[in-house]
């Protein structure tokens, strides 16, 4: 469990979360992230065989979560409102830099 | 008290009680209105040296105050929150006010929409001032890690006042609001409201909708109430729970009346005391101070007996595994297209979204996306995130097995008390180990009151935090004020 971070690793999760980091930050970061998993490797020493995993706890609670809402056409925010956020916009849509080059 | 007219500052030179300000806005003694202008006048003169507000929602905190005035006027019943001046951390949006969540990625944004929690606090009356400084996308434990400074403790300006929410905590100890609202993920409420010697619920999970809550970790985020007492603390927790249409994962368990349920004795009620919050790494003035609570307790007539949860040590890596992969998921919006940071050195759309993310992110909330993202990658997915919720499910159900036992488990909400600024920023690991008593009922999504519990010799706070199971706030509120009560 508790293998070592390389360069290599960060480069690749720097590319899943589309996240570039500086040529300074990578040192750091994997000083940092080989720490925590050294840390976090002592869960290994609990046997789980057989244990389903809990990814959130409403199934623990006596009260369910309520049933859904009815499936209606309701409208939403105005593109206007909306738009006022938006780094670059003509208006309409949201503006981003070319994607295919020609 | 002598026996003059009482007027706005007086209402603001010493905390008051929610009940009190509803009566006295009431009783035409004070208004609304030149409440929160007071309030904003205290804010003006000691927010430089402690940096909790962010922004002030002025406009909007003054129409409402004036309504509240006018309903005052005609002698109609005030609602519970009537006039009261409340903080909102800066992670739930309001409509149009700026919504950093302390990141950079988000300065300048407006929310076009109200989160939920927002929404009830000014239907129940709530006069809300502002915006309150945190951790950056609520992630820290110091306050340290917001792009906007950090803030700083009212008790000892030379220390943290504990996050992410440390300006909820902060504003309500230095009397810059009645009440707020923080979140709590790993323990973010609790530990800054410990800290800074003020209440603080952690709601159970799916209690108050979380509905305009800019999220960190969805399975453990909540939204709770820091107050000066805990009576207060239930009160803004009756205005903001229950379910709501808009967030498909809040409850539909009935909302009680946490403040009437807080003023029942907690006599007769079971505490436990798990001894695994009482070893190594528990500073020695804390622990007395906490025993101390707990002999109140048992003077109040609770029947106080050790247990074990033997599991806690495990709880901290659990939490940084699990709330690491769900951060790198809901941070993925952040992309500086629809709102937000964009870097100006992009030349392709895979560029725009890298760099943005890069130049927008503080250190911490980019060490979390990365641990994240590691931990749900191809190879290590089975080894890290379904290892860490395997293990949550063993402290849940240890949690659930010991409430077959007892009604309420009180532990020290922190292990030491609040530390220097910039003690703990070099080793994000010993950060992390800040929150190792709180992240257990994060875990486990059941309920929890922090209340001050005693001082150290310096004078730094020390809060107890009472724990009870799913949908258990009315007895967690009720053993806290027994605490609470006992002065110690």
């Amino acid at each position: 469990m508790a293998e070592k971070v390389t360069v290599k690793d960060v480069e690749r999760v720097a590319e899943l979360a589309h996240l570039e980091l500086a040529p300074e930050e990578i040192e750091p970061m994997l000083r940092d992230l080989n720490a925590i998993l050294d840390y976090v490797a002592e869960l290994s020493q609990i046997d789980t065989t057989g244990v389903e995993p809990l990814a959130q706890v409403s199934e623990l609670e006596s009260e369910a979560i309520a049933e859904t809402r009815a499936d209606r056409q309701e409208t939403s925010l105005a593109r206007s409102t909306v738009m006022q956020q938006a780094p670059e916009t003509d208006g309409a849509f949201f503006k981003v830099p070319k994607v295919i080059e020609r | 008290m002598p026996t003059e007219t009482k007027t706005a500052s007086h209402y603001v030179e010493k905390p008051q009680t929610l009940a009190a300000l509803r009566e006295g806005i009431a009783a035409g003694r004070v208004k609304a209105v030149d409440l929160a202008h007071a309030y904003y006048a205290r804010i003006d003169a000691k927010n430089p040296a402690l940096n909790v507000y962010l922004s002030a929602t002025r406009e909007r905190a003054l129409a409402q105050a004036a309504r509240i005035d006018e309903l005052a006027a005609k002698g109609d019943p005030l609602p519970a929150l009537a006039g009261a001046p409340m903080g909102i951390k800066d992670v739930l949006v309001m409509q149009g006010a700026p919504s950093t969540a302390g990141s950079k990625m988000l300065k300048g944004y407006e929310p076009p929409y109200d989160c939920t929690a927002v929404t009830r606090l000014e239907a129940a009356g709530a006069v809300l001032l502002g915006k309150v400084n945190c951790d950056e996308f609520a992630m820290g434990s110091s306050n340290e890690n917001s792009a906007y400074g950090p803030v700083r403790n009212p008790v000892d300006t030379e220390r943290v006042p504990g996050g992410s929410s440390g300006g909820s905590a902060a504003a309500v100890a230095a009397n810059l609001a009645v009440a707020t609202l923080g979140t709590d993920t790993g323990g973010s409420i609790r530990q800054p409201a410990s800290f800074c010697g003020v209440v603080g619920v952690l709601p159970t999970w799916g209690r108050v909708s979380r509905y305009g809550l800019i999220a960190f970790a969805s399975s453990l985020d909540r939204i709770g109430p820091f107050a000066g007492n805990v009576r207060d603390a239930a009160t803004v927790l009756g205005a903001i729970a229950g379910h709501d249409t808009k967030d498909a994962t809040s409850s539909a368990a009935p909302v009680e009346d946490y403040a009437a349920e807080s003023d029942k004795p907690a006599a007769g009620l079971r505490i436990g005391v798990p001894e695994e919050y009482f070893s190594e790494g528990l500073d020695a003035e804390v622990r007395a101070a906490i025993e101390k609570g707990i002999a109140a307790l048992e003077a109040a007539g609770c029947a106080v007996k050790k247990i074990s949860l033997p599991h806690t040590k495990y709880a901290v890596p659990t939490y940084y595994l699990a709330a690491t992969a769900e951060a790198s998921a809901n941070l993925a919006r952040f992309d500086g297209v629809r709102y937000g940071y964009r870097s100006a050195r992009a030349g392709t759309l895979a560029e725009m979204y890298s760099r943005s993310r890069d130049e927008g992110f503080g250190a911490e909330v980019k060490r979390r996306i990365f641990l994240g993202t590691y931990a749900l990658s191809a190879g290590y997915y089975d080894a890290y995130y379904r290892k860490a919720q395997q293990v949550r499910r063993i402290l849940a159900e240890e949690f659930l097995r010991a409430f077959a036992e007892v009604d309420a488990i009180v532990t020290p909400t922190s292990p030491f008390p609040a530390f220097r600024i910039r003690e703990k920023t070099g080793d994000p690991l010993s950060m992390y180990l800040a929150d190792i008593y709180t992240v257990t009922a994060s875990l486990a999504g059941i309920c929890g009151v922090t209340t001050p519990c005693g001082t150290t010799q310096a004078g730094l706070p020390v809060g107890m935090q009472v724990l009870a199971r799913h949908m258990g706030e009315s007895t967690a509120f009720r053993v806290a004020r027994a605490v609470e009560s006992a002065e110690i």
